[in-house]
């Protein structure tokens, strides 16, 4: 059962990988990067479970925290050009 | 092996590519991946470093760096040969390397006999530490750990004043004018 999950995963780690060379637009690689974060999240909680160790969903939960925080940054960097803007004024 | 070839996928897609934008995002995913190879291959520790480092911060600095340099590849001026040849003889010369070393996983090979058994016995009663990485890195590497970690501290900040130096006297030509 995990094993089938865990294979399903690594295709849609392909197909996006695929989308994350030939995007044509940046936002089609910024939303594969993202997908690629979420996808190797859920390849960590399917090996804990398939090798017996159920505790890798707490690094799991650290993975979603940099996924986030990476494409963030990279959402920001392409809206204002600078990481350091407060974001706050509608340019 | 399926993460491995993606890995090489991505490589080749990011020695490609021009648009530096792109290629420090194909960063991040060969991070990620890599991460998923070091967790399929039980090196929990490893992989959380490569997401953290890899994925989370350089790709920051990356982008920082972006910020102060253009967004397109240069041309380069030479051909590809001498670069290329230099990579193949490298590689020719690592794989040599490796034929000397004895089989991977061998349960009588140096690294298992030396201090490793040492380690194994007696870190539970030297140090308390029920993680047996753990004590050798924090406990018998104590002075090696700290070190290490002086210097990647030291390294942040250089890091960080040199951004935020170029950042006060050149504003750059994509920051729009605010007004009042």
């Amino acid at each position: 059962m995990f094993e089938i999950a865990t294979f399903a995963v690594l295709a849609a780690l392909a197909l996006a990988v695929y989308r994350a060379l030939s995007g044509p637009t940046v936002f089609d690689r910024v939303l594969a990067a993202n997908f690629i974060g979420t996808g190797a999240i859920l390849l960590l909680a399917l090996v804990g479970f398939i090798t017996g160790r159920p505790e890798f969903l707490d690094i799991g939960i650290l993975y979603a925290l940099l996924n986030i925080i990476g494409t963030l940054a990279v959402l920001k960097f392409w809206r204002y050009g600078d990481l350091s803007h407060s974001g706050e004024e509608e340019g | 092996m399926v993460l491995l070839t993606l890995m090489a996928i991505i490589t080749i897609g990011i020695v490609r590519l021009r648009n530096l934008f792109a290629v420090v995002i194909l960063g991040g995913i060969y991070s990620f991946l890599m991460a998923s190879v070091m967790i399929v291959l039980d090196a929990v520790d490893v992989a959380m470093t490569e997401a953290s480092v890899g994925a989370g911060i350089s790709t920051v600095l990356m982008l920082g760096t972006l910020y102060l340099t253009k967004t397109e590849e240069s041309d380069p001026g030479h051909s590809p040969l001498l670069p290329l040849f230099v990579a193949v003889v490298m590689a020719g010369v690592l794989v040599y390397a490796t034929i000397d070393l004895p089989p991977f996983g061998l349960a009588d090979n140096p690294v298992h006999v030396h201090v490793a058994p040492r380690y194994l016995d007696y870190s539970i009663e030297e140090t308390n530490v029920p993680n047996v990485v753990t004590s050798v890195l924090a406990s018998y590497r104590g002075y090696d750990t700290l070190g290490e970690t002086a210097v990647i501290f030291t390294a942040g900040i250089a890091v960080l004043l040199l951004l935020k130096g170029r950042r006060k006297l050149k504003p750059g030509p994509k920051r729009k004018r605010i007004k009042r």
